[in-house]
């Protein structure tokens, strides 16, 4: 294999994700929650088609595949969300959208 | 030591080039307050993933991130922030300090563990992957897969879809009809 090995990509991985969750943890905006879990998902991807190139089987490339369209439904059903949060005039905002907290 | 051939230094000057851009760009999209920025940088950032995907030889996911994502799902996203309007936020002064920092201590665990979960259990081994032929991570390859090996998989991603997009239809209509129930019940008042 050409260039840098498998254990580069993951540290890439690996950083994408913790940046993922610190956007998650940190945001008060939705959108930009949703763009931080696109985040996360990405690093998850790309440790899976790291490591399918490693082991040379063709599963995390699938997985991969499967991944983007689990994160293709979260954007729907998310975006879906904000634009009837937007509707009712609530705030976009997720620590004062606190009702459902039991 | 080792030979290091010249299509080695290409790829290393590639995945340097791409994987800058990728960690920036994923720290710009947390940092902006413009949520339209954040979305402009997360295109940025899907685009240079699907670089590392073509270094790792995963032709056809690199092209469907870019489809799908850099195309499709991040289009949808710049509508949607064009439709709630630009409200800015300040990125880090909002809410209690404690806040921020024990956010960064989680983030930075995240990473700690990920690291040291994959140096303690596949640390030696990581070096050197096996070469692959041509054919591993071109479309036909992954069509075969996907309708032979993973056959079910693939029929439950669609049946996914399909509830995504039918919940995505009554999230997207529900206040419409609330309002004209309202509405008609303020008739029936009147």
């Amino acid at each position: 294999m050409l260039g840098p090995g498998v254990a580069w990509y993951l540290g890439i991985a690996a950083f994408l994700f913790a940046t993922g969750a610190f956007g998650v943890l940190v945001r008060r905006n939705p959108l930009i929650v949703l763009l931080s879990l696109e985040i996360m998902l990405n690093g998850g991807n790309l440790a899976l088609i790291a490591f399918s190139r490693h082991a040379a089987n063709g599963a995390g490339q699938i997985f991969a595949l499967g991944v983007m369209a689990v994160a293709a439904a979260e954007v729907c059903v998310g975006l879906g969300l904000v634009v009837a949060l937007h509707r009712r005039r609530l705030a976009l905002d997720v620590d004062e959208l606190s009702e459902l907290r039991g | 030591m080792l030979a290091i051939s010249a299509g080695g230094v290409i790829v290393w000057i590639v995945w340097v080039a791409a994987g800058f851009a990728c960690l920036a760009s994923g720290l710009a999209v947390v940092s902006f307050r413009n949520p339209f920025y954040s979305a402009l940088a997360l295109i940025g950032n899907l685009a240079s993933l699907a670089v590392l995907y073509l270094l790792l030889s995963a032709e056809f996911v690199a092209a469907a991130q870019v489809l799908v994502y850099a195309g499709a799902v991040m289009v949808m996203f710049l509508f949607v922030t064009a439709y709630v309007g630009p409200r800015q936020e300040p990125p880090w002064a909002s809410g209690p300090s404690w806040q921020t920092l024990a956010a960064v201590l989680a983030a930075g665990a995240i990473f700690v563990e990920i690291v040291v979960v994959i140096g303690l259990k596949a640390g030696g081994r990581l070096e050197t992957s096996p070469s692959v032929g041509s054919v591993f991570g071109s479309p036909g390859w992954i069509g075969r897969l996907f309708l032979t090996d993973h056959l079910l998989s693939f029929e439950i991603t669609s049946i996914v879809l399909l509830v995504a997009a039918v919940g995505g239809v009554i999230l997207g209509s529900h206040t419409r009809r609330s309002t004209a129930a309202r509405a008609d019940a303020a008739g029936e008042a009147g």
